[in-house]
């Protein structure tokens, strides 16, 4: 394999990286927290449309990308609000936000399906990126790639040595406690479940303005749900979601680039695979049972009231 | 006798002309407007297959006026739901329906059988029936054109082909586009990637990105998105469109695009069915009934070339040149088409092998 | 305004907020349609009424529905179980998938056998890949949410490569369908002149079966204990795998009889898109439905006057074919938030801080 090509695989592994990575990282620290959202979908194809909608209007991205993590939150807000005021069930609100945003995205972009703009131009890092292989693999991305790793480290750093994690973790593991050490359950799980929103419509931003700066209907084509599946598969850890983020990238494009190199499959059955993987993968991950039941927040997706 | 015999005559003629007053008002009741209905596949509103049939039913609503009323149901995927849907229009008084995608066939079938006085005119599709003609556009002409000009501009000699499903009419355009290219570089090469989609941006566009990195420099694409162009624009390649105008997208990678042109097929449509003379048909038509054509082509596409594709365009509309003329020849260097000779309808609409210089197996 | 919580759970509120859900849902689609048209109340007519006002319009609604309740009732067994299948999906394309194949032997045969045989390899190929989730989930400690969407996209570029490979019409001009089956395997017309066919009868058979299952049987009441107090199932000695196995098995096949009738049944071949999302909905209409076969029943009716409707709006009154979904979301937000109703009570205490000791 010729370094090029290489450097190439890495770059496009970034690209299709990214957007997951960065549902995954909201979703993570919703969980955390006890959450279960699982209408990220939903609430990225919102952001995607929200943010396309204000660059196309007005020119300006950083207008566009702010408006996309507004509409996460906002979108968030609502399954918040059903799932934590409301005390609904979360797997039957985080469906019915990823059909709801399903729709209401389709709805409010109509009028700009197949409209046109130029995309938020790469941010090439200066000297770094002129370092062959190297350089073009990971130094000639955009600014939410450089955001969605700055990101990673951040939480993972606040996760391990601050007291969010500590906090978190409380409030995810056993609510009752948390609530008679002082600490306030609904509000912790409100900010995290709006963080997931804020990281959604992020991801919209990245998959309308910069992976393809176009607006479709349901052009995010499943990624939302494979983001809150990945949670899962990493054990709620920062580092597995960053590495099986960039694996189901990976994933996702080897099945074309195979058909470039001549091979002989059925390409249904290529674009079948990464699944088939990921199963696997969940497999491998979840046979040792008590290594997973570790990881686990305990009282993931149990409605949790003061009165009860 | 007389009386018996007129009396009877006379109730007749009474009878006769109540019947003719109430054809004659319901002659007048019948200029109220045609009713005429399209059916989309997907949303109208995106560049693909549905944005063109709805481009022309934009014209045609121009074109007639108040003469027609026009309804438009969109997003109607293959399977059980287009029977009914086209049940409710015929049910709401549509009198010519145009249903837009093969996999609407055997519905159409089914419903024109229970509405008889309804008719049905289905894209893409073979069956035809009392009141259903079928009809389609020779999108190969102009495929094979923008692969003469791939050839022109390619320096790699390699070209990256995006396609949907291994379908036929996909076929039918790689291989068109690739006769095209090595009409001008004979050994140029074609690599085709299928993406199992007629619409996912993100998939087209790491497709097409890994064809310009195995050395593609110029794409060509039988998707909806324009996603492809977009690659092409970013890596500094060419990419030929397709369905409409993607220029847009890629000012500088956008050579042309092979599109449709179902205008003037609708107006004529419409006009039979409101003078009464509609037949069903399997209409089959290019340039040379202005079905199909090329989008405006690029600025950096030299004059010579300009030149040689508008005079194999007025060959094409003649019927003096086909795209699809012997010698052709599959991967395995078998002969379909002998020399002298031209492959005839039967054969194209069937197609399932690749011509020489396409890369890889056809999927089976 | 606050919630207080009830002392029992007050069970006339089952039965109210749904209606006070569906009020919502009325009004607030009063007013998009009051956005969107000058006639907000002939919308709201087209959208829930006018489709089902005559027997055309009733038989294509109780045909829409026929394959979202098969998934649903089968569901909601496993959603009482505890065990999240949202494979319903993939098992119905795998029992199209299946069934079809089978069909297809039939071809030039009369046999009376074509019929059963059908919707049993229907059935079987729904419950085995059913199975698959399951061995995952007992042998591997897999998580059934994961791997059963999984396998919907798995089972979804199966049917795709079949259709384009082994199953297709080799009369066909290449295109990607299988032959028409033969009127021996088509499924009869039940309502004559309409497209309601005998396979709207499984629906009949199957929710007195589901009732009978959750509320009547040892076995019902087994899954359930096993769903809501795992701990508890094991200790009185219940076979909890088994019957994991047992619930996934029997909704597999319900999922997978849903697309073998689909494809006998208004198909009439298998296309590339045997399901627009049956699969999914399902997964709505068991929740909506509340795990209950009357509701679910309901919910089910509900959810295709939607789908419907939308179709309907657009032919009347050129409104966008986007505004079903917005609306199923809307509508399945206000029931899921009326719900809180049945527990709680929301007080509105002006003046009167409730004390809020843990600040």
């Amino acid at each position: 394999m010729d370094l090029d090509l290489l450097a190439s695989l890495l770059y496009a592994t970034f690209r299709t990286g990214t957007p997951i990575l960065l549902v995954a990282l909201g979703e993570l620290i919703c969980e955390k927290s006890g959450v279960l959202n699982l209408g990220q979908e939903g609430v990225m194809l919102m952001g995607a449309v929200t943010g396309f909608i204000v660059v196309s209007q007005f020119d300006s991205y950083a207008l566009g990308i702010f408006t996309s993590v507004l509409t996460g939150i906002v979108m968030a807000a609502i399954f918040a609000f059903i799932t934590l005021t409301l005390q609904a069930n979360q797997v039957a609100s985080g469906l019915a936000l990823a059909i709801f945003g399903t729709g209401l995205s389709a709805f409010i972009g109509t009028d700009y399906q197949g409209q046109s703009i130029a995309g938020l131009p790469s941010l090439a890092v200066p000297h770094l990126s002129e370092i062959s292989v190297i350089g073009p693999a990971f130094f000639q991305h955009d600014i939410l790639v450089y955001t969605s790793l700055a990101a990673t480290f951040l939480l993972w750093w606040n996760l391990k040595y601050a007291r969010l994690g500590l906090i978190l973790k409380a409030v995810g593991e056993n609510p009752d406690a948390a609530n008679a050490l002082g600490l306030p359950v609904l509000k912790v799980r409100y900010l995290a479940v709006l963080f997931g929103g804020a990281m959604s419509g992020l991801a919209g931003a990245y998959v309308s303005l910069v992976y393809t700066p176009l607006w479709a209907e349901n052009m995010t084509a499943g990624r939302g749900w494979i983001a809150v599946a990945l949670v899962v598969f990493a054990s709620w850890r920062i580092s597995r979601v960053l590495l099986g983020a960039y694996l189901f990238g990976l994933a996702s494009i080897l099945h074309l680039v195979a058909q470039v190199f001549g091979a002989d499959i059925s390409p249904n059955l290529l674009a079948a695979l990464p699944y088939a993987a990921t199963i696997v993968v969940l497999v491998i991950l979840s046979s040792n049972q008590t290594r997973h039941k570790l990881f686990a927040p305990l009282a993931l997706a149990i409605p949790w009231h003061k009165s009860r | 006798m007389l009386r018996f015999t007129v009396l009877p005559r006379l109730r007749w003629l009474t009878h006769r002309i109540v019947w003719l007053s109430v054809l004659m008002f319901s002659a007048l009741a019948n200029s109220a407007p045609l009713k005429v209905a399209f059916i989309y596949v997907h949303p109208a509103g995106e560049s693909g297959y549905s944005y063109t049939h709805d481009q022309a039913r934009k014209y045609v609503e121009d074109v007639f006026g108040d003469k027609i009323e026009v309804t438009v149901v969109d997003s109607v995927p293959d399977g059980a739901d287009v029977e009914r849907v086209l049940m409710q229009l015929a049910r709401a008084g549509h009198k010519l329906i145009f249903p837009t995608s093969f996999g609407y066939m055997n519905a159409v079938q089914k419903v024109a059988r229970r509405y008889p006085k309804v008719i049905f005119e289905h894209a893409s599709g073979y069956k035809q029936a009392r009141n259903v003609g079928t009809y389609f556009d020779r999108i190969y002409e102009g495929r094979y054109l923008s692969g003469v000009i791939a050839g022109h501009m390619s320096k790699s000699k390699q070209a990256g082909y995006v396609a949907a499903y291994p379908i036929p009419e996909v076929i039918r355009g790689i291989n068109a586009f690739t006769l095209g290219m090595r009409s001008v570089i004979p050994d140029a090469t074609v690599n085709v990637v299928w993406v199992n989609s007629w619409y996912d941006p993100g998939k087209e566009r790491e497709a097409a990105d890994s064809l310009i990195q195995q050395g593609a420099d110029v794409l060509a694409q039988h998707t909806n998105s324009p996603a492809s162009i977009q690659a092409a624009e970013a890596a500094g390649v060419y990419a030929v469109g397709y369905h409409s105008d993607m220029s847009r997208f890629g000012k500088n990678a956008h050579l042309t695009a092979p599109m449709h042109l179902w205008n003037d097929f609708y107006v004529k449509r419409i006009n039979q069915v409101l003078d009464g003379s509609w037949k069903p048909e399997s209409v089959w038509a290019g340039f040379s009934e202005n079905m199909t054509t090329l989008a405006p082509l690029n600025p950096a596409i030299p004059p010579k070339v300009v030149a040689h594709i508008e005079s194999l365009k007025e060959k094409i509309k003649a019927g003096a040149f086909h795209p699809f003329t012997g010698p052709v020849l599959d991967q395995q260097g078998e002969t379909r088409v002998p020399a002298g000779t031209v492959m005839n309808d039967d054969a194209l609409s069937k197609m399932d092998f690749y011509v020489e210089g396409v890369q890889g197996k056809l999927p089976r | 305004m606050h919630l207080e919580l009830r002392p029992v759970p007050d069970y006339k509120w089952q039965y109210l907020s749904p209606l006070l859900a569906t009020m919502l849902t009325l009004l607030s689609g009063w007013l998009l349609f009051a956005w969107l048209t000058d006639a907000p109340g002939h919308a709201l007519y087209v959208f829930f009424i006018a489709g089902i006002s005559d027997a055309f319009g009733l038989s294509e609604w109780l045909l829409k529905a026929t394959p979202m309740l098969l998934c649903a009732y089968g569901l909601a067994i496993c959603y009482r179980a505890s065990l999240w299948n949202i494979g319903a999906e993939g098992q119905l394309l795998m029992g199209a998938l299946v069934g079809s194949a089978v069909a297809l032997e039939f071809l030039d045969s009369e046999s009376s056998l074509a019929i059963p045989s059908v919707i049993l390899a229907g059935m079987t190929g729904g419950a085995l890949w059913a199975l698959l989730a399951g061995l995952l989930k007992f042998r591997f400690n897999t998580s059934e949410i994961l791997t059963t969407i999984m396998l919907n996209y798995i089972a979804m570029n199966l049917l795709q490569w079949a259709v384009y490979g082994p199953l297709k019409d080799p009369g066909g001009f290449n295109f990607p369908e299988s032959a028409l089956f033969s009127e021996a395997t088509l499924l009869p017309v039940l309502w004559p002149d309409t497209r309601l066919h005998v396979g709207f009868l499984f629906t009949c058979v199957v929710m007195p079966l589901t009732w009978l299952l959750l509320a009547k049987s040892f076995v019902g009441f087994q899954i359930q204990v096993a769903g809501q107090d795992p701990k508890a199932a094991v200790m009185a000695g219940y076979p909890v795998k088994r019957l994991g196995y047992v619930v996934l098995l029997i909704s597999g096949a319900l999922a997978g009889l849903a697309g073998a009738v689909e494809v006998i049944g208004p198909l009439g071949q298998l296309v590339p898109t045997v399901s627009p999302g049956y699969g999914y909905s399902a997964i709505i209409i068991a929740l909506l439905g509340r795990l209950h076969p009357v509701g679910i029943t309901l919910a089910g009716l509900l959810v295709s006057l939607l789908f419907m409707g939308a179709e309907l709006s657009q032919i009347e009154m050129g409104l966008s074919s986007a505004i079903a979904s917005l609306f199923q979301g809307l509508l399945l937000f206000f029931f899921l938030a009326c719900d809180v109703l049945i527990r709680y009570r929301i007080r509105f205490s002006p003046g009167t801080v409730t004390p809020q000791p843990n600040h």
